[in-house]
C-alpha cells in the first residue's frame, strides 16, 4: 500500500492513535522497540516520505514529514525518534548518493519499506560528529568496516545502517565518507545496554559493526558536505518535530485539566488558566519557529546550505527547540499539580518530563553553542 | 601572497603534514584540516591580510586549498580596492 503525500499526516495520525498510543507506557517501561508502531508506519508507507517520487517514494518536503513526526510524537516521542532518524538517513541518501547501487537502495527502501539507521559516534571520539577513527579497509571494489560504535538508535531493529568512518586507513580523523552497510554484508555485536531516563524506546545501546560491501555504497559527496547540507540541518529540524509533539501532548493535558476544573465551577475562573495562557505563549513560539525552520530548509537556495549563516540558524534552532520543550512540559505539569506528578492520572507527565530532558543531551547543547561561538568569530551578516 | 598564505596556514590549519608538502591545488580538508581549524585559517588570513570576508565568501570552497584561498583574496582586493 502507497500513500501519497497529502493523506500522510491523517494516515500517521491513525498509526499514533491505534499502536503508539496504546503501547507508549510500555514501550517506556521496558524499554523496549516500539515494534507495531514501526509496522504500522511500514505497512502505511510512511517510511518511503522522503524518497524521491522518481524512485518511488512519496518526495515529501521537510515540513510535511515534520508535522508527521509532530502527530506521531503527541503519542509517543520514542517511535517520533526513531521516524525521525529513519527519514534523516534517507534524506542524507537521496542528497548525496547519486551513483546507481545507491538510487537503487532507495527505491527499495520506498518498496520494501527498509528502516534505515545511524552509526555516528564512536567509542574514543564520543559525540564528535566530524571526527571518526575506523577507516575504510579498500581492497579491488571491496570495502570492510569496523567500526566500535557508542550508540546505535534501533540498530538491533534496522534493515540497513549508514556510518560514518574515515576515507582510507591513511586519511586524517576529519576526512570522511558515509558509508551504506547492508546485509549480508553487516554484522552487529551489542556492547553496552540501553537504560535511560528518556527515549527509552529508540534502544539505542552501543555496538560493534563489522560491514562489508560495494565502494559505490560509499555516499558520492564526502561526509563534511552531507554533514553541513544535510546531516545537521534536518536533524535538528526533524528533532524539532518530535519535541514539539511532545510539547503539545503536554499542552493538551493542562488544557484539559484546566477546562475540568471551569466545568466544574462555570463563573470561576480556575487557578491554572492565567498559567495555561501563559503555557500557551511559550508553546507557541516553539511551535511557531520549528515550523519556520521547516520552512526554510525546504525554501534554501542552491548552495546555501554550505554557508555559515544556514549553520548558525540550524545549530540556534537546536538549542532553543531543546529548552523550550523542557519549559512546556514543566509548566504543564506545574498547572496539572499532583495529577501530573503521578504516574497513573491521565495527566501524568513524567514520561514526558522524562523524555523532554534528552532534547538538550542528546548532541549537548554545549557543543552545538561551543561550534557556534566559533563561527560567530567570523561570521558577518549578509 | 601563496607564501603568507601558507605560512597562516602553517600556524593555524594544524594539519597531520606539511603545509610545504601540499601542492596549491590539493585540498586542504582532505589533509585534515577540521572545520575549526579553518575558522582559525580564516581569522589568521584576516588579519595577515587585512580584510575581512564577507558572509557570501564565508564557505568551504573558498578555503579549500591554497589557489582557492588566494583566488578569494584577490577578488577581495579588487572589489575593495
Amino acid at each position: 500500500m502507497t500513500v501519497v503525500r497529502a493523506e500522510m499526516l491523517e494516515i500517521v495520525t491513525h498509526v499514533a492513535d491505534e499502536f503508539a498510543a496504546p503501547n507508549a507506557d510500555d514501550v517506556d517501561r521496558r524499554a523496549r522497540f516500539p515494534v507495531e508502531t514501526i509496522e504500522g508506519l511500514k505497512a502505511a508507507g510512511v517510511l518511503g516520505a522522503l524518497v524521491p517520487t522518481e524512485l518511488g517514494g512519496m518526495g515529501a518536503t521537510m515540513s510535511e514529514a515534520g508535522d508527521a513526526i509532530a502527530a506521531l510524537s503527541r503519542r509517543c516521542s520514542s517511535s517520533a525518534m526513531i521516524l525521525a532518524m529513519h527519514h534523516l538517513q534517507v534524506a542524507c541518501l537521496a542528497a548525496h548518493g547519486r551513483n546507481q547501487i545507491l538510487r537503487a537502495f532507495l527505491a527499495e527502501v520506498a518498496d520494501r519499506q527498509l528502516l534505515l539507521a545511524s552509526a555516528t559516534t564512536e567509542v574514543g571520539v564520543g559525540g564528535q560528529l566530524r571526527t571518526s577513527k575506523c577507516a575504510l579497509e579498500v581492497t579491488g571494489h571491496r570495502f570492510g568496516l569496523e567500526k566500535q560504535a557508542g550508540v546505535i538508535s534501533y540498530g538491533a531493529h534496522a534493515d540497513a545502517i549508514l556510518a560514518t568512518c574515515r576515507r582510507d586507513p591513511d586519511a586524517p580523523p576529519s576526512d570522511q565518507v558515509l558509508v551504506l552497510c547492508t546485509p549480508p554484508g553487516l554484522a552487529l555485536e551489542q556492547t553496552t545496554e540501553w537504560d535511560t531516563l528518556g527515549f527509552r524506546g529508540t534502544c539505542s545501546p552501543g555496538f560493534v559493526l563489522r560491514a562489508e560491501g560495494d565502494l559505490d555504497q560509499v555516499l558520492t559527496d564526502p561526509f563534511g558536505e552531507v554533514a553541513a547540507a544535510t546531516m545537521l540541518p534536518v536533524s535538528h529540524v526533524l528533532w524539532a518535530f518530535v519535541w514539539l509533539g511532545l510539547a503539545s501532548s503536554a499542552l493538551a493535558k493542562a488544557r484539559q485539566f484546566v477546562q475540568a476544573e471551569a466545568r466544574k465551577n462555570p463563573g470561576t475562573t480556575p487557578a491554572g488558566a492565567t498559567r495555561l495562557a501563559e503555557l500557551v505563549v511559550v508553546h507557541q513560539q516553539l511551535e511557531w519557529m520549528v515550523r519556520a525552520a521547516a520552512e526554510r530548509f525546504d525554501h534554501r537556495a542552491p548552495g546555501e546550505d554550505q554557508s555559515m549563516g544556514f549553520a548558525l540558524s540550524f545549530n540556534s534552532l537546536k538549542v532553543a527547540a531543546s529548552t523550550l520543550v523542557v519549559d512546556v512540559v514543566t509548566r504543564a505539569l506545574g498547572i496539572c499539580g499532583m495529577a501530573g506528578y503521578s504516574q497513573r492520572s491521565p495527566f501524568a507527565m513524567g514520561r514526558l518530563l522524562r523524555d523532554a530532558h534528552g532534547a538538550a543531551l542528546m548532541v549537548n547543547n554545549d557543543r552545538i553553542l561551543g561550534d557556534n561561538a566559533q563561527l560567530l568569530l567570523i561570521y558577518k551578516e549578509s | 601572497m601563496r607564501d603568507q598564505i601558507r605560512q597562516v596556514l602553517s600556524e593555524h590549519a594544524r594539519l597531520p603534514v606539511d603545509v610545504a608538502t601540499l601542492d596549491d591545488q590539493d585540498d586542504l580538508f582532505r589533509a585534515g584540516m577540521t572545520s575549526h581549524a579553518s575558522v582559525n585559517v580564516m581569522l589568521g588570513l584576516e588579519e595577515a591580510f587585512d580584510i575581512e570576508f564577507p558572509e557570501a565568501m564565508l564557505r568551504k570552497a573558498t578555503f579549500e586549498s591554497v589557489a582557492a584561498i588566494e583566488t578569494a583574496l584577490i577578488h577581495l582586493r579588487s572589489v575593495t580596492a
